[in-house]
């Protein structure tokens, strides 16, 4: 039979760079949504905590050890990255795979903010989303969830089916931006 | 317009979709009679002044929010989560 070949959603799309800017696919590994039962978050985090050393995340927090990321994803979820999860965990949190489903890039370098300011209605400064802070929010018309990773970098999650309209916003906005800087 | 969400702080009002008058949190029993349901299907208030409001953060976090606004001055006085709203009444 044929052989087949698994393509990540952005492929054929990306890195795309302009001026310091770029923008590039990254692979967060298994992603699954943790969703604790009511009156179960302590016990969800505690057994996250043994796992992979991560606590379940407070709202608009991220938690970072190596390549395991735990995302808060939400009003009762946080999304989890890089491992697949303990199937104890299920007997306390609806658990989803969701590796499949989005698509995640990682826009940084110097303006990276500025980039966003035109496409999000959230502020993204270092003031207002520190290293560690999550936002889910809009992305023009796109439901997203956007990490600030570190300095001028951020991670911005969208559903795969709208990674070619991703690419095209923000490479967009990273144009205008550079365009601006270098006029 | 702004609306403040408990879990992700202020928020612009695109991220919100509006359901309307907060009687959702009110269902009236089954057997409550014809006139409990009329009013809880079909009346709805309009005042000119304050109200409670229905709003979803669907781009945000997805929770139910119970608003409360002023329709004359468009002053927004409080925003609680539907579900602790629900556990207090």
């Amino acid at each position: 039979m044929d052989e087949l070949t698994a393509l990540t959603p952005a492929h054929g799309l990306l890195p795309v760079s302009v001026g310091a800017l770029r923008l590039e696919e990254v692979d967060l590994g298994i992603m699954t949504s943790v969703a604790p039962f009511r009156d179960k978050q302590k016990p969800v985090s505690d057994a996250l905590q043994s796992a992979c050393g991560l606590a379940y995340p407070a709202p608009n927090q991220a938690v970072r050890a190596d390549d395991t990321r735990i995302i808060w994803f939400g009003r009762d979820m946080a999304l989890l990255c890089g491992i697949a999860p303990d199937p104890a965990l299920a007997s306390i949190a609806a658990l989803t795979d969701q590796s499949d489903a989005w698509a995640g890039v990682v826009l940084q370098g110097v303006g990276s903010v500025d980039v966003l300011a035109r496409l999000v209605p959230v502020d993204m400064r270092p003031a207002a989303m520190p290293v560690g802070a999550t936002a889910r929010t809009l992305l023009g018309h796109m439901s997203v969830s956007i990490t600030a990773d570190g300095p001028d970098r951020f991670i911005i999650l969208v559903f795969r089916s709208m990674t070619e309209t991703l690419v095209h916003e923000v490479r967009e906005a990273m144009e205008a931006v550079t365009a601006r800087k270098t006029r | 317009m702004r609306l403040t969400c408990p879990l992700c702080g202020e928020r612009d009002r695109r991220e919100f979709y509006y359901q309307g008058e907060a009687v959702a949190l009110h269902r009236p029993a089954p057997d409550a009679g014809e006139d409990a349901w009329e009013a809880y299907l079909h009346l709805r208030e309009n005042p000119a002044g304050l109200r409670r409001d229905l709003w979803h953060h669907e781009a945000g976090c997805g929770a139910w929010l119970v608003v409360t606004r002023n329709t004359s001055t468009h002053e927004v006085l409080d925003v609680v989560m539907a579900q602790d709203e629900r556990a207090g009444a």
